[in-house]
């Protein structure tokens, strides 16, 4: 085997290992951040107890921690591991056991494509030379279309779920969340096509790439090559970024769109039947589901891992500067994943056929309407 | 009835302000709650709870400012319990005397049950001693079921001292004094 070979083969597992790593502490604190928020909006107070020994005993420090409730997702995890993993008598076994892998493993493939920042220069590390490594686990050059398929497939998790359970309530939920996918997927599709029918590309990295020079494509207000283009074409990105983000919400069943989850209609939809670390499944499918949503709304919208100061926009030259780049990027999609969570406090669900109409009637011509005025848009542009 | 339901305009129809009110509200109760303006929760065993006058507790006897039993063992409570948590052991004909003067007598004994006690408030209200009363207690634990049943010397160190400063029986004193200074004609 060359170096060569050897050092990507190494770099994509450390690469594999830590985004894993990272979006699974990220999943952990998410769920946090979704108890405490929800608390807050509701005037509750949240998690509150649990104390990290040693740490909790710290004056002022520790108290805090365990007010803001830091340790509950290590007891939550520890709890969700060591329940009885219970399967009830009346389930069709098989397909009972493999729905949770089904519903988390497309929301993690995901995270592959993204680039959570630029590229680094490791140099030589132990007699390897690594040399520059790009922040993305695989930089595929069909990338967005790579997403949407593998994300469209989360779907059968649910469905199978829905049909394994044996139940009324789950069969409901999954029915309910192959119409919402299907009245969904093609308007999230359309949506992200005037995306790239301005940058021409479908790598996620040179859009990336693209929105550092020209500014962010819904936010063009700082770019490092200012021209009144961005502007023409920004009423067009915002109503893209708009579908976007309402289908994302859709993809991921979030409220106002959770209607296979529906705790006061279907007990929990198609989760009922599950319990312990099957029913961990779903939830971390939901979750990272949502956290690969908020990049993929970053890195299409927002710039990615970029900020429009002091040459953060451009491809890191030192290692701090690469960590500061990843950091920044984690921090855009935190503020998105923020808004998930303030959002699903806010909103009351959609009705079956509101969802339906809005979906089908409303979105999709929105979307196909966006399309055409962008296309006249960049003509204009050209021609002028 | 038939409430006639107001036709949407097109920027309503768009969600918009409905999604913008609500996103007001939602802020403004997570800052209300996050700054502490706002304060809903009590942290209860670690902020202890005020409960308002005339709250009905737990039941406990008290003493009067001299400090002596005002319970006379009448068992007009024990009678009215209606379930049954008070026992009180009389004195008996030749039991101990009450330890304030001119008291008929006081009990031996007297129990409740906590775990049987409803709080009705019944004993207080039959009392015609005025010496026993629901008080501010609401959280009592105990490890077992005899714990639980708290007895005379338990229940007047909980009751302590009542105020009143009406004695009944100190009455009954003053006039046997005065009976027996009475001047009376040789």
């Amino acid at each position: 085997m060359d170096a060569g070979l050897l050092s990507f083969l190494i770099f994509s597992a450390v690469k594999i290992g830590v985004v894993f790593g990272a979006v699974m502490t990220m999943f952990a604190y998410a769920v946090l951040a979704e108890r405490k928020i929800s608390a807050a909006i509701q005037d509750r107070v949240g998690p509150n107890r649990v104390s990290f020994p040693l740490i909790g005993s710290i004056p002022v420090i520790g108290p805090f921690l365990t007010r803001l409730g830091i340790w509950q997702p290590l007891v939550d995890g520890v709890k969700a591991f060591t329940k009885e993993d219970y399967t009830p008598e009346h389930v069709r076994k098989g397909w009972f056991w493999l729905a949770p892998m089904v519903a988390m493993v497309p929301s993690v493939l995901v995270l592959a494509v993204i680039p959570f920042g630029s590229s680094m220069d490791f140099g030589k590390v132990f007699g390897l030379d690594f040399g520059r490594q790009a922040m993305v686990i695989a930089d595929l050059n069909v990338g967005i279309l790579y997403t949407f398929g593998i994300v469209s497939l989360s779907v059968y998790g649910i469905v199978l779920a829905g049909y394994a359970s044996n139940s009324k309530f789950p069969f409901l939920g999954g029915i309910r969340a192959s119409a919402q996918m299907i009245s969904y997927e093609i308007a999230m599709g359309m949506s992200v096509v005037p995306v790239f029918m301005i940058i021409g590309e479908l790598n996620l990295s040179d859009i990336i790439a693209y929105q550092a020079e020209n500014g962010w494509l819904a936010f063009p207000l700082f770019a490092s090559k200012m021209n009144t283009d961005a502007f023409v074409l920004l009423p067009c990105m915002v109503v893209s970024f708009l579908i976007f983000t309402v289908s994302a919400f859709a993809e991921t069943n979030r409220l106002p769109f959770d209607l296979p989850e529906a705790e006061t209609e279907l007990v929990s939809g198609y989760n009922t039947e599950y319990g312990s670390m099957k029913f961990a499944f779903f939830f971390m499918g939901e979750y990272i589901a949502m956290i690969a949503g908020s990049a993929m709304i970053v890195v299409l919208f927002f710039g990615g891992w970029t900020l429009p100061f002091w040459g953060l926009d451009q491809t890191a030259d030192t290692l701090v500067k690469g960590v500061l780049q990843i950091l920044i990027f984690v921090g855009k999609l935190s503020v998105f994943l923020g808004m998930m969570i303030w959002v699903r406090w806010m909103l009351p669900r959609f009705r079956y056929d509101q969802l339906m109409d809005l979906g089908w009637r409303r979105i999709l011509p929105l979307a196909l309407a966006n399309i055409v005025l962008t296309a006249v848009l960049i003509y204009w542009n050209h021609a002028s | 009835m038939i409430v006639d339901r107001k036709e949407l305009n097109f920027w309503e129809r768009t969600y918009a302000p409905a999604l913008l009110g609500g996103l007001k509200v939602t802020l403004r109760h997570f800052i209300d709650h996050v700054t502490g303006r706002k304060k809903v929760t009590q942290q209860y065993p670690e902020e202890p709870t005020v409960v308002p006058e005339g709250y009905r507790g737990a039941p406990y006897l008290v003493k009067d400012t001299d400090g002596n039993t005002k319970c006379v063992s009448c068992q007009l409570c024990e009678f009215v319990c209606p379930p049954k948590a008070i026992k009180i052991t009389p004195p008996g004909p030749d039991g101990k005397p009450a330890d304030r003067a001119n008291a008929e007598k006081m009990p031996e004994e007297f129990e409740i049950n906590m775990l049987r006690c409803i709080f009705c408030g019944f004993c207080q209200e039959v009392c015609p001693e005025e010496a026993i009363f629901l008080q501010n207690d609401f959280s009592l634990t105990g490890l077992s079921r005899a714990e639980m049943i708290y007895d005379k010397e338990k229940l007047l160190s909980l009751g302590g001292v009542n105020k009143s400063p009406i004695k009944k029986w100190e009455h009954k004193k003053k006039e046997a004094e005065a009976q027996d200074s009475f001047p009376v004609k040789a």
